[in-house]
């Protein structure tokens, strides 16, 4: 089959992201090698720069970065259909994989050694959500700005029991405006 | 309708979820107890089956919430709706994306949308931490528990472990192996 052909290259993105979606463990930012590798390194469908501009996208989109690598980068080489079976290959490992285990768990849950080793697991996976908290942390930018908004949307959302959603509105609300207000006075 | 409802929700959690990681967690909790899908405690069960399999986080919630609630049926629905918000908008933003990159509006709501996804999964640690330090509500009675003192010391060796980027997988099979242990040589209690 002629490998510029457009079939071609979207029967092969479905496999590309299918094995990436298969393969990563820990989701997202785990992933941006590994399409870096196989799209840029090895097929040259996209450049370096633009796998760049697929991070900087991902962050600040909606949406979880697998799937919008995956629809960006299936966008750029083969159109609607590239971003359609891209999305599809990534998306079913986890799909399949995780159909299986919920089966397994509703009928394992109740075995007194699964019971024991998810009392470990627990306070193992607060252990990897605080490190989790910790990277995330650490990229913020360290300014009054970032100090406030942190710090109000967990009291908001700790004390107050407000909705999440509303707090991230007011958030980028706040952001918009100060960065606003910064970028007018540094032009005065 | 439980089909149409899971859709719904799951993409409201898509729509409203920026950046990677745990950055999802505070809305999956939310919405996930208010809808009595999920307790606290089935949540962190799960945070651990789904870093230790593969794909995205984001996937692996949706389609265990989905299958749980809905089948597979349920599963599909979930799963569709946390995925369609970012394929319509990247798809709009791959058009325009030299323009979306420069955008200033962009770059001012996300120094405002990056602290603030810190400050909700502190908030969804602390409630976690909460549930699972204090199963029977915060009372001086946990202190006669020796489930307590496992639960803390394990918490503090896995945080001292995942800073110096120990493995999660290797993480969480070592907690598994902890909990059995400590649970049948001090016959825990169950629940």
């Amino acid at each position: 089959m002629n490998k510029d052909s457009k079939i071609y290259k979207i029967g092969l993105l479905f496999w590309t992201f299918f094995k990436i979606g298969a393969f990563t463990f820990g989701g997202g930012y785990a992933m941006i090698p590994l399409i870096s590798r196989e799209v840029s390194e090895k097929k040259k469908w996209i450049t370096e720069d633009d796998i760049l501009d697929v991070v900087a996208i991902a962050e600040s989109t909606p949406g979880p970065i697998a799937i919008n690598s995956a629809t960006f980068v299936g966008y750029k080489v083969a159109g609607f259909w590239g971003a359609f079976f891209s999305t599809f290959g990534v998306v079913l490992p986890a799909f399949a994989i995780i159909t299986v285990i919920a089966y397994l768990l509703k009928n394992f849950n109740d075995y007194r050694v699964v019971k024991y080793a998810f009392f470990g697991i627990r306070a193992g996976v607060l252990a990897l959500i605080i490190k989790g908290l910790y990277s995330m942390y650490k990229q913020v930018p360290k300014n009054a700005v970032s100090y406030i908004v942190m710090g109000s949307a967990f009291c908001l959302v700790a004390f107050l029991n407000l909705p999440v959603i509303y707090v991230l509105i007011g958030c980028a609300v706040f952001g918009l405006v100060t960065s606003m207000i910064i970028s007018r006075r540094a032009a005065k | 309708m439980i089909y149409l409802k899971l859709f719904l929700t799951f993409f409201k959690i898509g729509l409203f979820t920026f950046g990677g990681g745990y950055a999802m967690l505070p809305l999956i909790q939310e919405e996930t107890l208010s809808n009595g899908w999920m307790t606290n405690t089935e949540l962190m069960n799960f945070v651990a089956v789904s870093e230790s399999t593969p794909g995205p986080f984001a996937i692996n919630m949706a389609t265990f919430v989905g299958t749980q609630t809905g089948g597979i049926l349920g599963a599909v629905c979930s799963t569709l709706g946390v995925v369609m918000p970012s394929f319509i908008i990247i798809l709009i933003v791959a058009k325009i994306y030299e323009q979306f990159k420069k955008n200033k509006a962009v770059k001012g709501v996300m120094t405002g949308l990056r602290p603030a996804a810190v400050g909700l999964i502190a908030s969804a640690a602390l409630s976690l931490a909460i549930t699972n330090f204090f199963p029977s509500g915060i009372n001086l009675d946990v202190f006669k528990n020796v489930g307590f003192y496992i639960s803390v010391v394990v918490c503090i060796v896995m945080t001292v472990l995942a800073l110096k980027k120990v493995h999660p997988v290797k993480l969480i099979v070592a907690s598994a192996v902890i909990g059995i242990a400590a649970g049948y040589a001090l016959n825990l209690p169950l629940n």
